[in-house]
């Protein structure tokens, strides 16, 4: 068992609403370092939501997040700009930036939030751009590239400011089929390297293939937690193995 | 019919005197019209509830009362209760009265172009924001290096629009004898007696200005157009 300092993200009791309606009612986790944690569920149960909770893009209206110690839910300003730059985010839309080139749209936060000097950042962004092929993709516009290409340079933004953790949104939930895999590959690759990833996703295959954690929430609590094998061939809940039977056909 | 445009030997350094200043009182008119409009467009979006009612209150005044009403109290009734903008001498015109005509026309036109820029804003899709805010970026830096060059090119034509509306009606100044085009068009008829040739030569130049201006304009936005989405 990883020791205490392991712990990146504490959740402790989150609880969320918008009106009346309850989208999140008590989610207690602990994230480790290292730790590929896949979130699954039906849509609704607030996979989501909860995701956004973690870099503060919702706020909670109750229950606390700890990084590394330090409140998420209660920072302001600078401090809540500061723990944001350590997670990294994968929109389900991709996100990038319209009006810049893929080059400025990875080196734009390092050098205006961090202050690093420009050609290293670039250099750098040329790096990252290497390790998902898309060097050449450098000096065009997002609109000029395919979903799949767009998702790899997001990520790639997000590596940028050196997170220690990346949420992912529903990465592959808007590409077409094909562009999945070469997705998927990337983050199975950043895995692989050692990345504290949360991953919402409809994806079983990866899932399976890479998480070494499940939370399958449901109704806005986290209803099962346990390693891949667990959950996948031995559900314990009814709910678990009914949405399992209309995931998995 | 007998036109004769003769006149036209004397008189064309009227027109193109006029000319000249309709289109810099236009140009001061356009940018201080913009700078207040983007400070309007912020204030209206932000989350001070304030400053927010405040540039409502307002955009719905100025637009809901006539630019010749706003002119005059800026010229005539300001200076009553001592508000006079000083005359800097040796201009070589009439600054106080330039002046008051120039801000004026962009106290109105920033109304304007306020609402032009906040529809432009909201146009921008929420995910930029976050995916902005979620690299740990400031509100101010996500607006300027993200959202207002999005929102610009959103409202490039509307705002062509609006210069070509203030070339227009910058000829409404003539009432406080500012000597723009459509004053010094009168002056030209007044004294030649030439109505219909003096007023065709003035739609004329109008035309000329406006037309290029939104010509200009469209290149503009084709380039923009092009370069990015």
């Amino acid at each position: 068992m990883p020791a205490e300092h392991d712990i990146i993200l504490t959740v402790q009791d989150l609880k969320m609403h918008f009106g009346k309606l309850e989208v999140l009612k008590g989610v207690n986790t602990v994230i480790r370092k290292g730790e590929v944690i896949v979130v699954i569920g039906a849509s609704g149960a607030g996979k989501s939501t909860f995701l956004r909770c973690l870099n503060r893009l919702e706020t909670p209206t109750g229950g606390e997040i700890l990084f590394e110690g330090q409140s998420v839910v209660h920072a302001k300003g600078k401090a809540l700009n500061e723990l944001r730059e350590r997670m990294g985010m994968v929109f389900q839309q991709f996100n990038l930036f319209s009006n810049l080139t893929v080059l400025d749209n990875i080196t734009l936060a390092p050098v205006i939030v961090k202050g690093a000097p420009k050609e290293q950042a670039e250099q750098e962004a040329m790096q990252l751009l290497g390790r998902v092929n898309l060097q050449d993709k450098a000096r065009a516009f997002p609109s000029q590239l395919s979903g799949g290409q767009r998702q790899r340079i997001a990520i790639v933004r997000a590596l940028a400011m050196h997170p220690d953790v990346m949420l992912f949104d529903e990465p592959t939930s808007a590409l077409d089929p094909e562009m999945v895999g070469e997705v998927l590959d990337v983050m199975q690759q950043l895995a692989a390297d050692g990345m504290t990833m949360v991953v919402v996703s409809h994806e079983m295959g990866f899932a399976r293939k890479v998480a070494n954690r499940i939370l399958f929430m449901e109704n806005g609590v986290i209803a099962e937690d346990g390693a891949p094998e667990e959950i996948f061939e031995h559900p314990k809940s009814d709910r678990l193995r009914e949405f399992l039977g209309k995931v998995l056909h | 019919m007998n036109l004769n445009f003769s006149f036209l030997s004397k008189y064309w350094p009227m027109f193109l005197r006029g000319a000249g200043t309709t289109l810099v009182l236009s140009l001061f008119t356009v940018v201080l019209g913009l700078i207040l409009g983007i400070f309007l467009a912020l204030m209206r979006l932000g989350k001070f509830k304030p400053l927010s009612l405040l540039s409502a209150a307002y955009t719905e005044f100025i637009r809901g009362t006539p630019l010749m009403v706003q002119i005059f109290f800026i010229f005539y009734a300001l200076p009553q209760i001592g508000v006079k903008i000083p005359n800097i001498s040796g201009l070589g015109f009439d600054f106080p009265r330039f002046a008051s005509g120039i801000l004026a026309m962009g106290l109105n036109s920033g109304a304007y172009v306020g609402e032009i820029v906040r529809a432009g804003i909201q146009a921008v899709d929420k995910g930029q924001t976050e995916a902005a805010r979620s690299l740990g970026m400031t509100s101010w830096q996500t607006m300027r290096r993200v959202v207002l060059p999005q929102a610009f090119k959103n409202i490039l034509p509307a705002l062509g629009n609006e210069f070509v509306t203030v070339i227009k009606e910058s000829s409404i100044v003539t009432v406080i004898g500012i000597t723009e085009l459509m004053f010094n068009t009168s002056q030209v008829y007044s004294s030649s007696y030439r109505y219909f040739e003096s007023l065709i030569v003035c739609a004329l130049i109008y035309f000329v200005m406006t037309f290029t201006t939104s010509r200009l304009l469209g290149v503009l936005e084709g380039r923009m157009k092009r370069s990015a989405r």
